[in-house]
């Protein structure tokens, strides 16, 4: 009975870092689904926005103000990423990974700005000092301090912008140039333009999500993107197998990212509670993410039924 | 409205796969020509087509198109210009979106991609119109994605989108190439159609000679990246097969003339 309780009692803040991290994975969705590339640049644009906001919350700006800094300071990151893809024509893989890296210095230098120190690794932000936007410290209060309600409209508002954006013009043509570069550039569609543009996009989201994560945990750290990817697959992934058949609107597909990312914690408070140890909390997540990748390759490799339309073998 | 000078291209310069493609090609195209473009394998036909949509820069020599040099342009602002249709059925259209956004980014070639609505209710009124017109049951499917339909249809929908923004030329790289020989025709038949219809000028490369005759105003025959065979009008008309093979086993200097050409 007691591990239920306790179990019930992390479940607001599995939704909470669910709905942060789901941000994170809506990001992770436009560039592995809709540009059809991975993008590793989010492991250091996720820890990148944490340190945006957090420097600037703590020198006195406000709170609003940092996110969105945080929010174009990832737009930088993809800008970055996006540039080495096509400028440079360094596969997008490897673009993502050479940003990741450099990233990594960039960010500990951002820490340590104004802190005496050239760099630094983690850097404080206190919700007792700064009027921050969400903190874990209140996720169970029922009050107005309690993040939740505040996450959820984000969530909601970002969902909406994106569904906006991508019936566009532009929008369409950016998933045009994902799903056919050929096509898109027969249609007079600038498809190097276009993949900057939603790796920017990306990036963005992704350190929106770390600038809302570094408040929520009162800390922005140098690691806290580390194998961000996966989890953003992972969430990307969970949800798609749960709503694929049931959610077809795009507005819903994003959601199920969210969903799926909440989903992804609420399962690792559940085995975190059975007793895993939580540094083994990344093998799981690769292994099940590699698990989910291979399934649509093994349906097609090994069970596919003859017969069917490409599926057959003329002998 | 089509002016290739001089135009060299070669692959792979240094290696043991070096290839010249276009060897000092000229071709000049009248407004409303409709050529048939036939070949052998390596002749440097689909080359050529690539070079005029601009896939990847030529080595030297000019392309201009209605009187604007666009040698140096990229793909995408040439596109402004031309209408494609290649010979995979992937290849045209965008398999993970509906029918009737594909139509849409067809309907904004060669204009800037703005914050406006990607489509309007009255576009799909005139899609559903226009996709009567291919006879495939497409018009009560416009939300349906590509990806669901067969790969005549996929090619009729491409024609639609290379047209439905009248081009200056048209592109066809053997656009019937891999369909069933009904569908073949009957995407065929369409093609002359709309040509017909919006007195497109044309470059369609085809691999069958009958096609080759009984379409168009003109044929060029090409041979190691150039043109050597090029009739137009009655000559053209007058035109047979076995005429054509003899013409271009004199220029080649081979009577292997293909036989893939006049068996397929």
């Amino acid at each position: 009975m007691d591990f239920f309780i306790t179990l019930l009692r992390s479940m607001p803040n599995a939704v909470g870092q669910g709905l942060i991290w789901g941000i994170m994975a809506i990001g992770v969705y436009l560039t592995f689904r809709i540009l059809d590339v991975a993008d590793l640049t989010v492991d250091g644009s996720l820890a990148t926005g944490g340190a945006v906001c957090v420097l600037l919350t703590i020198n006195g700006v406000p709170v609003w103000i940092a996110v969105l800094c945080a929010f174009l300071a990832g737009m930088l990151a993809g800008l970055a990423t996006g540039l080495f893809h096509t400028f440079c024509g360094i596969p997008a893989i490897l673009s993502g990974i050479l940003t990741q890296l450099a990233l990594y210095s960039i960010n500990l230098r951002i820490m340590g700005i104004g802190s005496g120190s050239v760099t630094k690794a983690s850097l404080a932000v206190s919700v007792n000092d700064f009027d921050l936007l969400v903190s874990q410290r209140y996720i169970r209060d029922l009050s107005w301090d309690n993040p939740l309600p505040l996450l959820v409209v984000f969530v909601v508002v970002l969902i909406a912008l994106l569904y906006w954006f991508f019936g566009t013009e532009l929008g369409s043509s950016l998933r045009a140039t994902g799903s056919n570069p050929s096509m898109a550039r027969a249609q007079g569609i600038n498809t190097k333009f276009n993949t900057v543009l939603g790796l920017m996009v990306s990036n963005g989201l992704v350190a929106l999500s770390g600038a809302l994560l570094a408040q929520y945990q009162g800390s922005s750290t140098i690691d806290m993107g580390r194998g961000a990817i996966v989890i953003g697959l992972a969430a990307v992934i969970i949800g798609e197998v749960i709503f694929s058949k049931l959610f077809q609107n795009f507005a819903l597909k994003l959601l199920s990212a969210v969903i799926g990312a909440i989903i992804y914690y609420v399962v690792i408070q559940f085995v975190l509670r059975l007793g895993l140890d939580t540094n083994d909390l990344k093998l799981l997540t690769a292994l099940v993410v590699a698990v989910f990748l291979a399934i649509p390759y093994w349906k097609g490799k090994y069970f596919s039924k003859p017969g069917r339309k490409g599926g057959a073998t003329h002998a | 409205m089509l002016e290739v000078k001089q135009v060299y291209k070669t692959f792979n310069p240094g290696t043991i796969n070096e290839k010249t493609a276009l060897n000092g090609l000229s071709l000049t195209l009248a407004d409303g020509d409709f050529v048939t473009v036939i070949g052998g394998n390596g002749a440097g036909k689909s080359t050529l087509l690539n070079a005029v949509a601009g896939v990847w820069p030529v080595d030297a020599g000019t392309i201009s198109i209605d009187g604007v040099d666009v040698t140096r342009l990229p793909e995408h602002q040439r596109a402004k210009y031309i209408g494609r249709v290649f010979q995979d059925p992937m290849m045209g259209t965008a398999a993970t979106m509906q029918i009737e956004e594909n139509l849409a980014l067809a309907l904004r070639r060669g204009r800037p991609r703005t914050l406006r609505p990607g489509i309007t209710r009255s576009e799909r009124e005139q899609y559903r119109e226009m996709l009567k017109v291919l006879d495939l049951g497409l018009e009560d499917r416009l939300t349906a994605k590509v990806g669901l339909l067969s790969g005549g249809q996929r090619q009729a929908l491409t024609l639609l989108m290379a047209t439905l923004q009248k081009p200056k030329l048209l592109l066809l790289d053997e656009h019937t190439a891999a369909l069933d020989p009904k569908t073949a025709a009957k995407v065929l038949d369409t093609t002359e159609r709309i040509v017909q219809r919006d007195k497109l000028t044309t470059l369609m490369i085809t691999h069958n000679m009958r096609d080759a005759i009984v379409h168009g105003n003109r044929l060029i025959m090409m041979y190691e990246g150039r043109v050597v065979i090029d009739v137009s009008g009655e000559e053209k008309q007058k035109l047979t097969v076995e005429a054509l093979l003899d013409m271009f086993s004199k220029v080649s200097g081979s009577d292997e003339a293909d036989d893939t050409m006049l068996l397929s």
